[in-house]
């Protein structure tokens, strides 16, 4: 069977699988809807949680991203998961015992206060909204390059099974289909990872093989390999960084702290029965996740390496199959500065921004390109750095079922996190703004009809961002963490540290931490881009970073709020005090 | 909590309970932030004169130890909650 033909059999039977799951968990009630029943065992949500967590951003980029940035790399890989321990210390078995559907449903309730609540989803729209972009255009990069189908039709295929299942199941539905998804991204993460291990360390695992020696003979370590080769090209130690200590502390940390707050992850912990489950849950949650992202810098160790060795210095005409596939899909580009019809690859940009193609090809055969040419680098190679993992099994020459698997890989990935996210925007619709805040008197079934038509616009929007990328998409990524660290985090945080903290603290904390660092973002990612440079930042600290800021000053602003004005009611102080313990609320008083 | 009288009073075991889990996590959290921001960040350069095959130290614990380190810290939480828990009959 030939390549593609193996492609339709892998994404068309893993989407019907997905489909089988939905029908057969449907949601019958608002708690199935919300939180599966409330009854999900905590391994099996650990499971889910992942593949939640785990998006097309992780599946498709993060690997690549560490191949180009190296050290710097590390803050990905420790701030997306160190905020687990943040999780399951710090909030997750809280918020399971408080019991309740939502993010904002605790924050109203703690803070008790209408106001409180309409700010949390505020930021919870606005956090997943920006978050669901980058899924749908994953959606839409897997599709064109492996299905031969335009983009719109994929995102259109997509936004048509994501409805089936998160419309259909919700919460319920979405639990089960994300452990299928993960099974499916996970085994198409490892294959090739595990292959091109072998193949460049002869050791099979690939956390060992990053640091062992490269089987060519020369006796060195990959690490040490990869420096020589990359500073011998004009690139800086692979092992070494280019951004400062403080930036990469402050984005670690923001990536944390921004990973606790993020609403379509602590409302899965809702979904296991009890509040020790929750912690158990994170762990499971984590080892998951771990997986990936321990082989994922390996990955990227290896994709730098291999692809240097295989096209620095080859001549355009003896390039591999996979490299004039890409460029085919725009994402790869040769231009050849001293024609000498051979790929220089060095440090620094080939030309001016991202390739535009031109009609007709260049003496070597390349598709040419009309960018300016950057005159003071010698490299000719354009590359897209999403394209490291998906392009991995080619360039290892691995056989077609492989590649098939990537590509079924990289949907679960985009479609699980998209599901993820519908459903805490449906769910604060539904519940927070219309049963909570503005009508009241809803009954079980119109508020259920309520979560299932807005799960239905917010595919409808998703799909609209995800066909019509707006350009500043990829710039506001940063947005969705920091905007979760520096507003959720300190109002939940506070809620079950501290008694004392009152509506009136928690209300102008989270409005002053979301506004800085809104604003801050807005102006470097926004208005003024070109004053985006490390000089003109406060303490050195780029926008990415910027979220911890936000954090400091909600909780200095909170606190102080909250000392000059009343204490919250009592019944609240007896929340706090019943969320802290784990034992339910009606055994409490049985003795 | 509906059999509340008007004055509020957590029971012994509730803050003793509660002080001991506060004790915990403040030294997991220690843990936490010494092996990533300390080891994986702050002292990094410091630590990558040392080689863990063939990873220089500093990078192992920003790319790999950190994580593996992080799982540990959860898990430690849980079985020392669960006796926590059971010592004070508060267990769910």
């Amino acid at each position: 069977m030939d390549t593609q033909t193996l492609i339709y059999l892998f994404v068309g039977a893993s989407f019907a699988l997905y489909i089988g799951i939905a029908l057969w968990s449907r949601a019958g009630s608002t708690k199935e809807f919300y939180v599966a029943g409330g009854g999900v065992n905590p391994v099996v949500n650990g499971m889910a949680t992942a593949a939640d967590w785990m998006s097309a951003a992780s599946f498709i980029s993060m690997a690549g991203l560490i191949a180009f940035l190296g050290y710097d790399g590390s803050v990905y890989l420790m701030g997306w998961t160190g905020g687990y321990v943040m999780l399951a210390l710090l909030l997750a078995p809280y918020l399971r015992k408080f019991g309740q559907f939502t993010v904002p449903d605790f924050i109203g309730t703690r803070y008790y206060s209408k106001t409180a609540r309409v700010v949390a989803v505020i930021c919870l729209i606005f956090i997943s909204f920006t978050y669901i972009a980058g899924q749908m255009r994953g959606v839409g990069i897997v599709f064109s390059r492996f299905l031969d189908v335009d983009i719109t039709m994929g995102v259109i295929i997509g936004m048509g099974i994501v409805f089936v299942y998160a419309v259909l199941g919700g919460m319920k539905g979405i639990t089960y289909t994300q452990v299928a998804q993960y099974c499916v991204l996970i085994f198409a993460y490892m294959v090739p990872a595990f292959f091109l291990s072998f193949m460049i360390t002869g050791n099979p695992i690939p956390q060992f093989g990053l640091g062992s020696q490269v089987n060519d003979g020369s006796g060195l370590y990959v690490l040490q390999k990869l420096n020589l080769v990359l500073t011998d090209l004009g690139f800086g130690e692979y092992t070494d960084g280019s951004k400062s200590m403080i930036d990469v502390f402050c984005i670690t940390l923001a990536l944390m702290v921004g990973t606790a707050g993020l609403p379509h992850v602590i409302v899965r912990f809702f979904t296991v029965p009890k509040a020790s489950d929750a912690r158990k849950s994170a762990g499971w949650a984590l080892i998951f996740i771990a997986l990936l992202y321990t082989t994922a810098p390996a990955v990227g160790a290896f994709a730098r390496l291999n692809f240097i060795d295989t096209v620095n210095e080859t001549s355009y005409s003896e390039a591999p199959g996979w490299f004039k596939n890409w460029e085919r899909n725009d994402l790869i580009a040769f231009q050849d500065k001293n024609g000498d019809g051979v790929m220089q690859v060095r440090s620094g940009d080939a030309f001016e921004g991202a390739p535009t193609f031109a009609e007709g090809t260049g003496p070597s055969g390349e598709r040419l390109v009309t960018n300016a040419p950057v005159a003071d680098s010698e490299n000719e190679v354009y590359l897209d750095r999403d394209i490291m993992v998906l392009a991995n099994p080619e360039i290892g020459n691995l056989p077609g079922w492989v590649i098939a698997l990537v590509a079924a890989g990289g949907l679960a990935a985009a479609l699980s996190t998209a599901a993820g996210l519908l459903l805490v925007i449906s769910s604060s619709v539904s519940h927070d703004l219309l049963k909570s805040t503005f009508k009241p008197d809803i009954s079980e079934k119109g508020e259920l009809l309520a979560a299932r038509l807005a799960a239905t616009a917010a595919i409808v929007v998703a799909g609209y961002l995800g066909i019509y990328p707006p350009g500043w998409v990829a710039q506001v990524v940063a947005f969705a963490f920091g905007l979760a660290a520096a507003s959720l985090f300190p109002a939940i945080f506070m809620g079950i540290f501290s008694k004392r903290m009152n509506k009136e603290g928690a209300i102008a904390g989270m409005v002053t931490g979301l506004a800085f660092t809104f604003g801050y973002i807005f102006y470097f990612k926004l208005a003024n881009p070109a004053a985006n440079v490390a000089d003109n930042w406060l303490f050195g600290i780029s926008p990415e970073g910027i979220g911890v800021v936000g954090m400091v000053l909600n909780f200095a602003v909170a606190i102080a709020v909250s000392k000059m004005t009343a204490s919250p009611p009592v019944e609240i102080r007896k929340l706090v005090d019943s969320i802290r313990v784990p034992r339910g609320a009606g055994d409490a008083h049985a003795h | 909590m509906s059999d509340d009288t008007d004055t509020h009073q957590t029971s012994e075991a509730e803050g003793a309970y509660w002080r001991d889990n506060v004790r915990l996590l403040v030294t997991l959290m220690a843990i936490w932030f010494a092996c990533s921001f300390g080891a994986g960040i702050l002292f990094r350069e410091f630590l990558d004169q040392f080689m863990i095959g063939g990873y220089p130290l500093g990078f192992w614990f920003a790319q790999q130890g950190s994580i593996y380190i992080f799982i540990a810290l959860i898990f430690y939480y849980v079985v020392k909650m669960r006796k926590l828990e059971r010592k004070y009959d508060l267990d769910d």
